[in-house]
């Protein structure tokens, strides 16, 4: 894991103390409302329904165990005792005191961390493969070029006004486990024709109320050219973005109104146009510096098969469901990744207390070589994992309540917070997304009815990411009632596809039982289980599973 | 409201002339950059100092050609969240090579004033009763930075590329 050096330790000490100056102001009253507000939020300080809401970055999803047993500190001092994990890779406290934040970003410096660019229309938090580094289908780690950007965009003095939020994410694999495709600029690792790794640059992709899967601007772009070509495509960006209106102010929309060959062409010509003062390379060894940060670790030299695990497996039907769930395999022999699916029935998704936390963190301690991963999924991964220690791993999962057996499954849903914490919601989203789940409530079904993905958001603003998911869920307000449209055929991997409207919105209650009809119908045409209802949906059409949608019971 | 340039306040002894008003015979005078476009010739053939405003979408390559006998650019800030200044001051300084005043107008709160240090702006009109106080603090607020941009400050990567040198020569 990176270590931040002198440089970066001084820079986020100095960031809390500014903070801190900013909120004495405010809290005083010498700083308006309206001229904090875009200071605050790029500390990501939003002001929410009930309270500020706090979201700290989390880069590329890594975490060690001292720093999550911060975060649980931190949940347990200035929070109610619990952090919601979210899809990109950050962690959100929804009941901290303005007066209280300061505080907790010294805190966070402690340990190496910040809230620096969560929020606000700048740079984000760039996002990775939560497997990285441990994936066996990557060409290489992608986390030393998100920590490359992550300095890079950290305070850039020309980009920290942009017409709305910027959005990176990387990977190296080719499962796309990081849905670059949705993102502004998605990064994607490869080699070009001479065998050199470099980046195909996707641009513009993104939800919210107009979704776009991004096109790729440049087939490949070197390491050394990656910031400097990033550099070309952010100030075509800042100059040229519409800022008339917040709702088309997003890369996707410029990049559509000019049109993909034009907006190529300026960022061609403004990367040609570069000189020598303003082309952004790092030297060689300062990336040989970063890179050595995430080395692999020591891995020992096992056996592909544990019989530890396979005798445990045989004799408990509860861990061999979770294995067969939650295992992700590994580049390396006899080791393995692990889900903790921060999914049971009945909860928040990605809700997590900060006795969970500290339980994730001794289990990484022990048994995880000392890294954990924040997945999109909002889920915790823990990489790398002996699969000795599985058995292990398991019963102390259990005995913290962190051993749900769904990863990727149907109840293992992605939702946005919704009607009840966030002020620009139409609807809810936690309830629907619990009634779904109780569908899945017999893991003999769910098991049978397979990798499924379903997404909930509470407005069009898409948190949930609804347009991505085999089944998205779209909250509505008619009326002052609630109502829910349903989408079908969505994904966010290497096959990224905007998910489509079916017809009238549902009621709440009417939810949960018209996707049991729609489920039912998967599995009586799909060919087999593995064919994703994603690829039923392509194969057959979406008439047949509509039609299932509106029959009523 | 008081002018800061490199910090200090000062007079200002600049005086914008609108498009299709006739121009002062003495004096230091800003115009749009339209009227500077159509009448280039004649102002610069004055010999007296003149600067040219930009608003945010204007393209500021387009005073290249005359940036060596400009004295002043003044970019904008309508709002203080429209960051297109941001970009056009470092086309002016970094690309272009500008060397004269770039100075700041519009919805400048002290909060910027670091971002407009670093992208190449040396003077702006800030509300502030104690504009000096304020700029000094916000100039010093950060000791370290990752980006190369318009002003003089050495980066991080630089330090550390420093740092394996001197190490390296021991
Ligand atoms: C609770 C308060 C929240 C508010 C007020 C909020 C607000 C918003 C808004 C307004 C947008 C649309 C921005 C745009 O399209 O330009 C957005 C997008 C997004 N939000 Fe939230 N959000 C909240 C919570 C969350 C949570 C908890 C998550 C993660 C689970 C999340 C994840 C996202 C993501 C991934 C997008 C990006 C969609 C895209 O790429 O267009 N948000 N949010
Ligand atoms: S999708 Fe809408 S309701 Fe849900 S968190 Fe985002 S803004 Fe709020």
């Amino acid at each position: 894991m990176y270590r931040y050096d002198e440089f970066d330790e001084t820079l986020v000490r100095e960031r809390a103390k500014q903070f801190r100056g900013q909120v004495e102001r405010r809290l005083k009253g010498e700083l308006k409302e309206e001229n904090f507000k875009p200071l605050r939020l790029q500390n990501g300080v939003y002001l929410q329904l009930h309270a500020y809401m706090f979201r700290i970055a989390i880069p590329y999803g890594q975490l060690s165990a001292k720093k999550l047993r911060q975060l649980a500190m931190i949940a347990d001092k200035y929070d109610k005792g619990y952090g919601h994990f979210t899809t990109r890779q950050n962690i959100q406290f929804n009941w901290i005191k303005l007066a209280e934040i300061p505080d907790a970003l010294e805190a966070l410096a402690d340990v190496e961390m910040h809230a620096i660019q969560t929020s606000g229309n700048c740079i984000r938090n760039v996002t990775s493969d939560h497997l990285a580094g441990a994936a066996f289908d990557e060409l290489e780690d992608p986390r030393p070029w998100c920590e490359i950007i992550r300095q890079w965009s950290t305070f850039h003095p020309e980009f920290a006004h942009l017409p709305r939020k910027f959005k990176i994410a990387v990977t190296a694999a080719t499962p796309d486990r990081a849905a670059v495709k949705v993102h502004d600029i998605g990064l994607l690792m490869k080699k070009n024709e001479a065998g050199e790794a470099g980046f195909e640059v996707l641009v513009g992709g993104g939800l919210g109320r107009t979704p776009y899967i991004g096109l790729t601007i440049r087939d490949w772009v070197s390491k050394q050219d990656l910031l400097s070509y990033l550099e070309a495509n952010m100030r075509v960006y800042n100059r040229y973005g519409r800022r008339d209106n917040k709702y088309k102010a997003r890369i996707k929309i410029l990049v559509n109104e000019l049109g993909e060959a034009e907006y190529r062409r300026q960022v061609e010509e403004e990367f040609a146009n570069q000189n020598a003062w303003e082309k952004v390379v790092l030297p060689q060894e300062e990336i040989d510096r970063i890179t050595a940060y995430f080395a692999p670790p020591k891995f020992e030299t096992l056996p592909t098969k544990s019989t530890t695990l396979d005798g445990a497996i045989a004799v408990d039907r509860h861990f061999a469901r979770w294995t067969k769930n939650n295992l992700r395999a590994h580049k390396v022999p006899g080791y393995t990744a692990v889900h903790i699916a921060l999914k049971p029935q009945g909860v928040a998704p990605g809700d997590a207390s900060s006795a969970q936390m500290r339980a994730a963190a001794d289990i990484a301690e022990k048994y995880g070589l000392d890294d954990i991963r924040v997945a999109h999924e909002q889920d915790l991964v823990l990489p790398h994992v002996k699969l000795d220690d599985v058995p292990a791993v398991y019963a102390a999962l259990k005995a913290a309540d962190m051993h749900a057996s769904n990863a990727g499954l149907g109840s293992d849903i992605i939702a946005c917070p919704g009607l009840d914490y966030c002020n620009l919601s139409n609807a809810r989203s936690i309830s629907v997304a619990n009634e779904i789940q109780a569908l899945f409530a017999d893991p003999d079904f769910e098991d049978e009815v397979g990798t499924l993905h379903i997404n909930v958001s509470g407005c069009i603003n898409a948190c949930g990411h609804h347009h991505v998911g085999h089944i998205g869920i779209l909250g509505v307000d008619k009326k002052g009632e609630e109502f829910y449209q349903i989408l079908f055929g969505g994904r966010a991997d290497e096959k990224a596809t905007i998910a489509e409207i079916q017809g009238p919105g549902l009621k709440h209650e009417e939810v949960a039982p018209a996707l049991k009809r729609v489920i039912a119908r998967y599995m009586e045409l799909r060919t087999s289980k593995t064919e994703k209802l994603a690829d039923t949906m392509t194969r057959l059409g979406q008439a047949p599973f509509k039609e299932a949608l509106y029959a009523s019971a | 409201m008081p002018l800061l340039k490199d910090g200090k306040i000062v007079d200002d002894v600049w005086a914008f002339v609108e498009d299709g008003h006739e121009l002062s015979p003495g004096g230091c005078i800003i115009v749009s950059l339209g009227r500077f476009l159509s009448e280039h010739d004649q102002l610069l053939a004055r010999n007296r100092s003149i600067g040219v405003r930009l608003a945010v979408s204007d393209n500021p390559e387009l005073l290249a050609p005359f940036l060596d006998q400009l004295h002043l650019v003044e970019l904008q800030f309508p709002k203080y969240t429209d960051g297109r200044a941001f970009s056009q001051s470092q086309l002016l300084r970094r690309r272009f090579g500008y060397k004269g005043e770039i100075r700041a107008t519009g919805q400048v709160l002290r909060d910027q004033l670091r971002l407009m240090i670093r992208s190449g702006f040396d003077a702006m009109v800030i509300d502030e009763a104690d504009a000096e106080a304020v700029f000094d603090f916000s100039a010093h607020e950060f000791s370290e930075f990752y980006q190369a941009a318009s002003d003089a400050t050495d980066t991080i990567f630089m330090k550390r590329q420093k740092k394996r040198e001197e190490k390296a020569a021991e």
